[in-house]
């Protein structure tokens, strides 16, 4: 655990957010906004990054291929856009916000563990020129989103 | 609440397909269309299946033939509530359904990802997980080649409880512990204690489900040779 909040914290440092301390659980960071599908979000401008948040790699397991849109592709909120496939698992990844597929993350064919080691971080998925800047308020901060993910937890 | 609860047993309705000898690429496609553009819960089991041309074909470290038996739950996240939509929440469901399909009969359990009887795998499983909604997809061995099994290799990802063991030392026969019709009828029982379940026919099925694009198909050889490095669970035609 002070192994992961360690990492949590550079990763913190490098994206110059801060860190929320949620003592044994998953990691969220502050600063993102996040999907009740588990996804977050950086906004910079009219572009957004995602990825998929340490409570899912957790949940997922060794994610072993990641499944990356066609760049141009038009994404959705809430609709998915691609896959991790973990051991006996495949899983979409859907998009947090709508708009157009401008980068992805071609690291992760080579190497999709990074979603696990480091999913804030080095293992985005995709970035995308928003098409409705208004639908991140729909997202959750970080503290909703630490109480999503406890009380999802909590049920299970 | 779900609308396909039926309010006075208070049971999620489930739609049962029976097949028989149903080709296992089509197994698979029916199943992708009932995952993507349905809004219904599905049991699909097809006993044995039909390879075409093909005498048998590899699915990770199960061959499947003329009578390998698949069994199929297609699931909506909220009629299955105390399930989460991830890979390990709904392999424990599934592994508590089987184990009372195989209650008193051998040593049943869920090994890591695998059906086991003591240390020997006789079912491999693969999902697929959606937003709402997941299937848990399982190839039950019960029988098979010696000769045939010698074309695996050992795949690069393999279970630790394997230690090492070649596949004729990893895997054993479904037939030496139930008959077939009791496992049927086993499994038909168990998933009727979580669920309603009313049988379909195919022809049934065409009219339910929304138009969608399909994604199953057969790979190529290279395309093979580029999965086999990530996964067991991968279907080719040999």
């Amino acid at each position: 655990m002070a192994a992961r909040f360690l990492w949590a914290s550079r990763a913190a440092s490098h994206l110059r957010i801060s860190v929320a301390q949620r003592g044994f659980a998953s990691v969220v960071l502050k600063d993102l906004k996040y999907a009740d599908s588990h996804e977050w979000v950086k906004i910079d401008g009219n572009k957004a990054t995602f990825g998929i948040t340490d409570h899912a790699q957790d949940h997922l397991g060794d994610v072993v291929y990641v499944e990356l849109p066609d760049l141009g592709r038009s994404v959705s909120q809430g609709e998915s856009f691609g896959a991790v496939e973990s051991v006996k698992a495949t899983s979409d990844i859907n998009s947090p916000v709508s708009g157009k597929v401008v980068e992805v993350n071609e690291v992760l064919t080579e190497s999709p563990g990074l979603v696990n080691t480091s999913p804030y971080e080095e293992g985005w998925i995709i970035k995308v020129e928003l098409s409705d800047a208004g639908e991140v308020e729909k997202l959750m901060d970080s503290d909703k989103y630490s109480k999503f993910c406890e009380e999802e937890d909590a049920k299970h | 609440m779900s609308v396909n609860r039926v309010k006075n047993l208070g049971l999620p309705l489930m739609n049962l397909v029976k097949l028989r000898g149903t080709p296992i690429l089509q197994q698979l496609l029916l199943e992708e269309r009932l995952l993507r553009s349905s809004s219904d819960n599905w049991c699909i089991v097809n006993d044995g299946t039909n390879l075409l041309t093909l005498s048998w074909v590899c699915l990770g470290t199960v061959i499947v033939d003329e009578n390998t038996l698949f069994v199929s739950l297609i699931c909506n996240r909220n009629d299955v509530p105390d399930v989460q939509p991830y890979p390990r929440s709904v392999m424990a469901w599934s592994g508590s359904l089987y184990s009372e399909v195989f209650n008193g009969i051998a040593d049943f359990q869920l090994r890591e990802n695998d059906y086991v009887f003591g240390d020997r795998k006789f079912g491999g499983n693969a999902q697929s997980i959606t937003r709402n909604r997941w299937i848990h997809h399982t190839s039950f061995l019960w029988d098979y080649s010696v000769s045939n099994m010698a074309y695996l290799k050992l795949p690069s990802r393999v279970p630790q409880y394997r230690l090492e063991r070649d596949h004729t030392d990893f895997v054993c026969k479904m037939k030496d512990y139930i008959e077939r019709s009791v496992f049927i009828e086993k499994t038909i029982k168990a998933v009727g204690t979580q669920f309603m379940l009313k049988e379909l026919s195919l022809d049934e099925i065409d009219d339910s489900c929304r138009e969608h694009v399909e994604t199953t198909r057969l790979l190529t050889l290279d395309e093979l040779k580029e999965t086999t490095t990530r996964s067991e669970s991968i279907a080719q035609a040999v």
